[in-house]
């Protein structure tokens, strides 16, 4: 994985070792904020921004970064860099910024943004940070926009409520299919049951595949998360 | 499994799952007509729909797996677990509602955990939480038992099957008409609103010990519960754990300040007590093994009903209570190992 092009970096993330579906980081805010699909954008698009510029920011600076107070110095980056994102949804989405609330400030301390500041920025050139950085950030939000979707289909039985929330505009309550949903999947364990069924998913996927390919490439994988 | 016939003409016994899921079954007949009697034919259809959807879960579920779908649903463990959904039902319940808990009971509790024998979760208990959390309305509509002067609304077969089938409440009649709070609502809130023990029991739903018609069916419950225990089909020590665990403090507290605690004779006749300690903790797969683990997982069961009881905002913890000591189950059996004969015990030394 270490080495190869920067389309390898950028797909790595979107299935193989997707963060949340494999690695399973950064569960925090996937599980508190992907009620609907709306949120699950959001939060997607605000994670994605601060993973790809601190992978690049940490890259340029991997050389002059003290190895004995590294992480400190990657919380410091990640930090201003969520200050800015925090900062321009205000300015831009405040609907949707008073929806996520805390989950804004705390993408600092998503684990998969220091895991990939740690594991690859920190070794990579510049170019190949980026592109794992996009690749890890569009993983980890569609897997946020799969599960707010299906929670929020299943759950409120609506799709895109409040998505007025992004574009502006009159508040929109979305396609609503029925008047009420399973409320489960609103609530924690809906959550819980939400992502582990998505994991489950991905491993059939895999195994479907690996079968069809007679190539036992992911069961290395498989046997790594053990 | 079959033992083969030796020489002398020994009897081979029917140790398999099937008999004993069959015996659970028949156990359970009593109490199902003691609770239709009280509460109206809603029961027949809700075991209907649970049993629909357990077995139909489970035909599928084997399916998809690759397995023989006729040998497993033959083992009738679908059909316990939707009749023990059943009883944690109210009587009248949309069958939307049952078919949800069913499924989720089957799918994700049973089959994902890798079916029977390994489920980690009692499968009806986790169907039934589900849907107590998904449809709290529809859950709490309980009605009160027939019995002569309490003030009960007596629904026509047809108005019952009505509402089972589309939700809608009979002609001029709604939720608070039909429902009323059953024996643990009333002396929870009874409780919590300062008045006291002895002045909750005077209201004429109160019976002996627990709610009238209440007691009666868990009365019905402990007669297939001793059946059972004579029958072998389940050992003393989970029911005798539970009962321990939830008396004891109960008796205690209810010693120490009788007037806002409910009596240990309420706790045991009340909500769920009997038919968990006998038909639900029970369940082979889900509870601990040794027979020293299984008397703490009886206590601890005991223990955590009396504590949602007296502390929590459910009126009955039940179901909470089992999930929470399934998860504790591993840890219990680890430190209850069974000496072995001819090794040492823990602390000897040679």
């Amino acid at each position: 994985m270490t080495s190869g092009g920067f389309i390898e970096h950028l797909q790595t993330g979107l299935w193989q070792e997707n963060p949340g579906l494999v690695q399973l980081l950064g569960l925090c805010p996937l599980l508190a904020v992907t009620t609907t699909l709306v949120n699950g954008i959001g939060l997607g698009v605000a994670t994605l921004l601060v993973l790809t510029c601190s992978n690049a920011l940490v890259s340029a600076t991997r050389r002059w970064i003290q190895q004995d107070i590294r992480i400190p110095i990657y919380v410091l980056i990640i930090a201003s860099l969520v200050t800015c994102i925090e900062l321009i949804f205000k300015a831009y989405f405040p609907t949707l910024d008073r929806s996520l609330g805390i989950f804004i400030p705390l993408i600092v301390t998503n684990c998969a943004i220091v895991a990939r500041a740690e594991v690859f920025a920190s070794r990579h050139p510049v170019a190949a940070s980026i592109a794992d950085g996009i690749g890890m950030g569009v993983g980890f939000a569609m897997l946020l926009m799969a599960i707010g979707a299906f929670r929020e289909l299943v759950g409120q039985a609506s799709i895109l409520s409040r998505l007025d929330m992004l574009t502006g505009g009159e508040p929109f309550n979305g396609f609503v299919f029925a008047d009420s949903g399973l409320l489960l999947a609103i609530l924690p364990p809906g959550a819980f049951f939400s992502l582990a069924l998505a994991v489950a998913l991905k491993n059939h996927i895999d195994r479907k595949r690996s079968m069809s390919r007679s190539e036992k490439m992911p069961r290395d994988l498989r046997r790594a998360r053990r | 499994m079959e033992f083969p016939r030796r020489d002398a003409p020994y009897l081979s016994p029917k140790a398999d799952v099937s008999a004993m899921m069959l015996q659970v079954l028949l156990a359970l007949i009593p109490a199902a007509l003691a609770h239709i009697w009280y509460f109206g034919p809603g029961f027949l259809f809700n075991l209907l729909v649970a049993a629909a959807f357990c077995v139909g879960g489970e035909a599928l579920m084997l399916r998809a797996r690759d397995r023989d779908p006729t040998v497993a649903v033959a083992d009738y463990s679908a059909l316990v677990t939707a009749a023990l959904l059943a009883f944690a039902l109210p009587s009248l319940t949309p069958w939307w509602v049952t078919a949800t808990g069913a499924l989720f009971a089957i799918v994700i509790a049973k089959h994902l955990y890798g079916g029977l024998g390994f489920n980690v979760f009692n499968p009806a208990m986790v169907g039934y939480v589900v849907i107590l959390v998904a449809y709290p309305m529809e859950m709490n509509l309980w009605v009160a038992p027939r019995m002569g002067d309490i003030d009960y609304i007596d629904l026509t077969l047809m108005q019952t099957i009505k509402y089972t089938l589309t939700g809608m409440y009979p002609d001029a009649l709604n939720f608070d008409a039909i429902s009323r709070a059953t024996p643990l609502d009333a002396m929870q809130s009874g409780l919590r609103n300062m008045r006291t023990y002895a002045e909750i029991r005077t209201n004429p739903m109160m019976g002996d010990f627990g709610g009238r018609g209440w007691e009666w069916i868990g009365n019905f419950v402990a007669f297939g519960g001793f059946w059972l225990l004579i029958k072998k089909i389940i050992r003393w020590q989970i029911p005798t754990g539970v009962f321990a665990g939830l008396l004891i403090p109960a008796g205690l507290m209810y010693m120490i300040a009788p007037g806002t605690n409910a009596s240990p004779g309420f706790h045991l006749f009340s909500g769920a007590t009997i038919l968990c300690a006998f038909f639900i903790a029970t369940d082979p797969v889900s509870a601990a093994t040794s027979p020293k683990g299984r008397f703490v997982y009886g206590c601890g069961i005991g223990f955590l009903i009396f504590a949602i009881r007296k502390w929590g905002s459910f009126a009955d913890g039940v179901a909470f209570a089992i999930l929470l000591m399934n998860m504790a189950a591993p840890a219990i059996d680890y430190i209850t190992k069974p000496h072995i004969v001819g090794h040492a015990r823990r602390g000897d030394h040679q």
